[in-house]
């Protein structure tokens, strides 16, 4: 087994009454990107607070780094970066100023041309010396994580870095997430979204209501559900008819006119499926090949699906 | 003074400077205030002596508190936009963090006091002090500086939000108007004049105004350092407890 940079077991956390972690365990292995995924209010902030000192568990064992997070907080300290959900830079001073204050502070030798090396790596150059408060949202997540960089801690934790950006900026995140693994960083992910969490992470944990529901690679994950399937959509429901006639292991959809038809997507099978509809004279409108995203995982798993979870 | 207390005063100054709001309301706001009572109604008060005289040991505790407001906001903004979790994460010391905006606002009301007593001194101000009667002026300013600072710290600390934090500060910025600070309490209301009296900033105002007359009164010495020292103690105590306790 690889050694692991972040152990957890058995990890309980209530507010009160309110049970916000009960009972969780996983694994981190060095130098991969783990992602917790998971809705609003699921706990995911909390395991980052726990994960990263800031909040003492009720229960069980974390480990960091190879310390005890309650016990040795110290060497945990030195050894971890955090992202927070909210950009935690100084509005009042400059760019360059927040990140010197972070090499100040972690006694890196050399802070100035660090500091001038991660402005330049997160394109930040230009504005280095304009207070943080004109920066616009994606810039601050920016500097932000250039804050986190600054004496290269050993692993990071980003506690959803791309809440709020627009897709520019959130490319960008990417991109640096992927640098990071390539420089031997473990980075610690939560996300809200599911396709970020399935380009990312080697390995992906749903946490739901304090538990976690599954856990494992992506592709383990996408085992859990249905096949790909073929959707088709119909102009009225007597071709839905003629056509569910047609295809007897098609799962049918009167309300939208479709036609859900199990099959690997493939050219031949297509192929097939057009020859026997057009056979037949059925005028399909739309076609559509699907294949099972985390979002089918996550509705698997919670019998809820992601999105209704966030619009509540 | 630990490094690391040094990087956050140091962020802490530039804070200040940035911030002309701060400037104003702690160095000039309490400099208007003086003209007006010793300009504008210092010759309708009889107090004994001349006014100037009698005024600026108060105005230099009004400059103490009106430094008070911006630090309160200023600890609160640090708690409430997580740069503190930030600096958490970091090791940084609490101390470190608490000890910069103690220093800061010391700093900017010792800054205060010298241009009160600078404009004061333009007003005729002529203080019988000897050369050990100003150390010790000097050493109960800083006392009640320092005390007051942590209290702030704390309160800022304590509050939910900026705005009810600056809001916090309001009892110790009035407080100065109803102690000697601009007239004797001997000559106030029933009910007021016992507070006046009997409140914190009174002792401290009647001991400076003592050492600057050069006829120190040992009796409100004592009590003013009392005084600072246990708003100090309260005000420390209550800060480190709540910093420990939010996340």
């Amino acid at each position: 087994m690889t050694t692991s940079d972040i152990a957890v077991s058995g990890l309980r956390k209530a507010f009160g009454d309110k049970v916000v972690l009960d009972g969780i365990d996983f694994d981190v292995a060095a130098g991969s990107v783990f992602s917790m995924l998971g809705p609003n209010g699921a706990g995911k902030t909390t395991t980052v607070n726990v994960l990263t000192t800031l909040l003492k568990a009720d229960a069980g064992t974390v480990r960091v780094a190879g310390h005890d997070v309650a016990t040795e907080t110290r060497q945990v300290r030195a050894a971890i970066g955090v992202t927070g959900q909210f950009a935690a830079v100084d509005d009042l001073l400059t760019g360059r100023e927040n990140l010197r204050l972070m090499a100040d502070l972690k006694r890196v030798r050399s802070g100035g041309q660090v500091v001038t090396g991660l402005l330049k790596r997160f394109d930040l150059a230009e504005s280095a010396d304009k207070l943080a408060s004109t920066y616009s949202g994606g810039m601050r997540r920016k500097l932000d994580l250039a804050m986190t960089l600054v004496g290269s801690p050993r692993i990071i934790f980003l506690d959803e870095p791309t809440t709020g950006l627009d897709p520019r900026s959130r490319r960008t995140m990417r991109e640096i997430v992927r640098e990071l693994v390539a420089d031997g960083t473990t980075i610690f992910l939560t996300t809200q979204y599911l396709e970020e969490a399935d380009q990312l992470a080697d390995r992906i944990a749903v946490l739901d209501q304090g538990r976690l529901v599954a856990q494992g690679t992506p592709g383990e994950l996408k085992r859990q559900v249905q096949g790909s399937h073929v959707q088709l959509r119909f102009t009225s429901a007597p071709e839905l008819d003629a056509a569910a006639r047609l295809l007897a292991r098609a799962a049918r959809d009167d309300e939208n006119l479709t036609l859900r038809v199990p099959g690997d997507g493939g050219v031949k099978s297509l192929q097939a499926l057009l020859g026997l509809l057009s056979d037949h004279s059925i005028d399909a409108e739309e076609l559509s090949v699907h294949t099972p995203d985390l979002d089918d995982v996550f509705l698997a798993l919670t019998g809820r699906s992601n999105m209704e979870v966030n619009a509540r | 003074m630990s490094t690391d207390a040094l990087i956050m005063l140091r962020r802490n100054f530039k804070h200040t400077v940035r911030n002309p709001v701060t400037v104003f309301n702690a160095v000039l706001l309490p400099v208007v205030i003086m003209l007006m009572f010793v300009y504008m109604l210092g010759n309708a008060f009889s107090v004994g002596v001349k006014y100037i005289d009698y005024a600026t040991p108060g105005m230099i505790l009004l400059a103490v508190a009106y430094g008070l407001g911006a630090t309160a906001t200023e600890v609160n903004d640090d708690m409430t936009k997580g740069i503190i979790n930030r600096f958490r994460v970091m090791d940084v010391s609490r101390g470190a963090v608490m000890t910069g905006h103690v220093v800061v606002t010391m700093l900017r009301s010792l800054i205060s006091i010298a241009a009160i007593i600078g404009v004061a001194f333009g007003l005729g101000f002529r203080p019988a002090a000897s050369f050990g009667d100003w150390l010790a002026v000097i050493g109960v300013v800083v006392a009640a500086c320092f005390a007051t600072s942590w209290l702030t710290v704390a309160i800022g600390l304590a509050a939910k939000t900026p705005q009810s934090a600056a809001m916090a500060t309001v009892p110790l910025v009035l407080l100065p108007f109803f102690s000697s600070a601009i007239v004797p309490a001997a000559k106030m209301g029933q009910g007021v004049r016992q507070f006046a009296e009997y409140q914190p900033f009174t002792p401290i105002i009647e001991s400076l105004r003592g050492l600057l007359a050069g006829s120190p009164s040992a009796g409100y010495t004592i009590a003013a350092l009392a005084w600072c020292a246990g708003i100090g103690i309260v005000g420390y105590v209550w800060a480190v407890a709540t910093f420990r306790k939010r996340v």
